[in-house]
């Protein structure tokens, strides 16, 4: 037993402390690169997630409690996104900073208007998201507003450097601003063009580039898609062909592959969100790699 | 909206109370009826303006499922209008049922060398509701959290409600600290902590079965520590009442057993996860009957019998889950293994405390289990368990008489199929060739479901 104290002291001895000021636990990719560009060196960052795993799925990993349990600020999506362990991992981790209601606790989706909202919350319907659909990252003119609630809250975390936090999000808003014009200009003939989504995780992106969505490969959100309704969907495509099927890079190939298969239709993975690919490394390289994916599909010739 | 009105009817307030103190008072009578009227006119107004303002909403959210128009979601702007509904818990309600068919006589259930306490035993031959469990949790206030675990289950021709869990914890202790009390599931082990519908099989280990009759649940108190380090290091202790077994009888003034755990645990690259556990149980006992006695399970050939001592166990668990590139959805693999050790002090008395004897038990246990899935949807599972005793007795035949004296090792060997719609259902089958006793084989087969509605639950490692 006394020996055993002597280990867990030992273990304390040889793990210090490290010097950074804001230690920022995020969700998701996407939070930590957004932290990062507005933060600074500073910093501890630390994402939950990386680019090839599903937010929904994960558990409550003891590596997690113990990240949550030295941070000072948590980045997540909310609106259910991470209701499966997010909740868990806050009552694990015994930190009082970073619960709700705290300047520590910060919901990007608390921040963004939401979108496919459903009118019935009913689990029959697959995994609804009562609160809107969660994946608002993918139009990057959410991105911008959650920079504006992330810069504040850094500076209400750490005042000494408000200044500094406030210049990095101008300098931020003003490449990111300037980085849209040039996507937006990029996408204008993606205008209209007919898309299958394999999970509903781009209406954000959609809506923002105007694209039109023809059908969703899971015919319940969360469930795998069944043959018969990928049937359906590949009759509903000779009726009313689309250009190409969209699948994000953490997600089974499977489903869009058959479907690819079936129909002579390209699949293209996008990235989804930072590290989905090994050119979306930060949150520029994410936009311009969708649009470069996007693109390269967008004449029926194959571009 | 209804800001600006009540802002008008406050204005007016404040204008008749700052009015000249000379006013006489018909004056300030008539001022009241008007004000009144006003209100009145203008309460009308204010509901016919929500109730419009509800309509357009309903229709606006029936047009939304085609192309929904942007909501902001910020929390002031959606207030509902609830009342006391808006702080609704969240409740989650499990239902289980399962069909056991056993290739011996379940009522003959024993294991040598160990007393089945607690919930320990077989369940029901046949088809059975098995056990309903209604959770109800949520946050009390900004430093407490509450939970309560109902489990509805039939024994005999009776519907019981046993109150499985009902907890506080305290959620704003700085450093890392975690409070809780009420009655809980002690986290001891691996698998104690976690209810049994989360379970990768459709019944306990054999050494839960024989060290903690199924599941060591006791009121008490828990104090837990985060280390502040990057690697997961968590110590705690518990401090019980002691009617759980392994304790019994609340000894001690009602403060009868204690426990100590720490684990430690972390990632592998990104596909690899792993925690290493150790803990210890303390327990006093005061009159510990076997359930043999009580509920029927249990029995043949075996006396009930009553225990009176020291109760002492360590138990050792460890997890490694695997999951490519840390993304479970569609194939991953858990291993969990957990060794048990106890030694009892005291005396053990059959026949209604007729014949005693003192008693000197050693016992050992281990589980080892690997769940798979291959693919969307699909686990498969294999499980072995173990048991051993090295029991001591001045009196040789009351420990026999007891069934604390055997030669035979129990183990069981399981195999297990199941299928998850989604999260939130299963079904399962499971087949066990069960050498608990001596003699030959019992071929068990179940098939389970196992389904939860209601709060999402968490998942947990």
């Amino acid at each position: 037993m006394q020996r055993f104290v002597y280990l867990i002291l030992l273990l304390f001895a040889v793990t210090p402390a490290a010097g950074a000021n804001l230690r920022i636990f995020t969700c998701e990719p996407e939070w930590a690169a957004l932290a990062t560009e507005l933060a600074g060196e500073n910093t501890n960052i630390f994402s939950a997630t990386t680019g090839l795993q599903n937010p929904h799925k994960v558990t409550a990993r003891p590596s997690l409690i113990a990240k949550m349990r030295r941070a000072d600020l948590v980045i997540c999506t909310g609106a259910d996104l991470e209701a499966g362990w997010l909740p868990l991992l806050r009552r694990k981790a015994n930190n009082p900073k970073v619960l709700p209601g705290q300047p520590g606790y910060l919901e990007a989706a608390d921040h963004v208007p939401m979108r496919e909202i459903p009118s019935r919350v009913d689990r029959a319907e697959g995994d609804v998201h009562p609160h809107g659909n969660p994946h608002i990252h993918t139009d990057p003119r959410n991105i911008r507003r959650v920079a504006q609630v992330v810069s504040e809250r850094l500076a209400t975390l750490d005042p000494a450097n408000a200044t500094q936090y406030r210049q990095r999000l101008a300098d931020f808003n003003g490449r990111w601003d300037a980085a849209l014009r040039q996507w937006e200009s990029v996408a204008a003939n993606l205008r209209g063009m007919p898309i299958v989504t394999q999970h509903k995780s781009w209406i954000y992106l959609i809506e923002w580039l105007g694209l039109e969505r023809i059908a969703v490969l899971e015919a319940k959100p969360g469930l795998p898609p069944s043959a018969a309704h990928l049937s359906q969907v590949a009759a509903k495509l000779e009726r009313r062909p689309a250009r190409v099927i969209l699948r994000a890079a953490y997600q089974d190939r499977r489903a869009s592959d058959w479907l690819a298969d079936r129909t002579g239709l390209a699949v293209a993975a996008l990235p989804y969100t930072v590290g989905g690919n090994e050119r979306a490394t930060d949150l520029f390289g994410l936009f311009d790699e969708t649009l470069r994916v996007l693109n390269q599909h967008a004449n029926p010739e194959g571009g | 909206m209804n800001r600006h009105y009540s802002l008008i009817i406050s204005g007016l307030l404040f204008g008749l109370m700052s009015a000249p103190a000379a006013a006489s008072d018909p004056d300030i009578q008539q001022l009241r009826q008007e004000l009144e009227l006003l209100k009145q006119s203008y309460e009308e107004r204010i509901n016919a303006l929500e109730a419009r303002l509800a309509q357009m909403t309903q229709e606006r959210k029936v047009s939304a499922t085609a192309v929904s128009p942007p909501v902001a979601r910020d929390p002031g702007a959606r207030a509902l209008r609830q009342g006391q509904n808006a702080f609704n818990p969240g409740i989650a309600v499990i239902l289980n049922g399962k069909y056991n068919d056993y290739g011996r006589d379940p009522n003959d259930y024993a294991l040598p060398g160990f007393q089945l306490g607690g919930e320990a035993g077989l369940s029901s031959e046949g088809l059975t509701a098995e056990e309903s469990e209604i959770t109800i949790n949520g946050n009390i206030d900004d430093r407490f959290y509450g939970s309560l675990t109902l489990g509805l289950h039939q024994d005999e021709d009776e519907t019981e409600v046993e109150l499985e869990e009902a907890y506080i914890e305290a959620t704003g202790l700085a450093g890392g600290t975690g409070l809780k009390a009420g009655r809980f599931f002690s986290e001891i082990g691996y698998l104690n902590r976690q209810h049994t519908h989360t379970w990768d099989f459709a019944d306990e280990p054999l050494a839960y079965r024989a060290f903690l009759g199924k599941q060591y649940t006791d009121d008490g108190v828990q104090a837990r520590w985060l280390a502040p380090t990057d690697t997961f290091v968590e110590i705690g202790g518990e401090l019980l009442r002691g009617t759980g077994f392994p304790a019994s009888g609340a000894d001690n003034e009602g403060k009868g057993a204690y426990s100590i755990f720490a684990r430690t645990g972390g990632d592998v690259g990104t596909s690899h996860s792993w925690r290493v556990g150790l803990s210890g149980l303390w327990a006093d006992a005061r009159e510990r009957g076997s359930s043999g006695d009580e509920h029927g399970h249990g029995g043949g050939g075996v006396e009930p019998s009553v225990f009176d001592g020291d109760s002492d166990l360590w138990i050792a668990d460890f997890v490694w889950k695997w999951a490519p590139d840390g993304n479970p959805t569609e194939r991953n693999f858990k291993f969990q293994t957990e060794y048990f050790d106890r030694r009892e002090d005291g005396t053990v008395a059959v026949d209604d405390g007729a014949e005693i004897s003192g008693y000197s038990g050693e016992q050992r246990g281990w589980y080892a289990q690997g769940v798979y899935q291959f693919r969307p949807r699909w686990r498969i599972g294999a499980r072995y368990d173990r048991l051993s005793s090295t029991n001591r007795g001045n009196d040789p035949e009351v420990l026999a008489e007891a069934g604390l004296l055997s030669t035979h090792d129990p183990s069981r060997a399981s195999a297990m199929l199941d299928y998850s719609r989604s999260e939130f259902s299963r079904l399962r089958f499971q087949y066990n060739q069960d050498k608990s006793r001596p003699g030959e084989a019992d071929d068990q087969l179940s098939m389970q479901y196992i389904m939860s509605f209601g709060a999402h639950g968490g998942h947990q490692f």
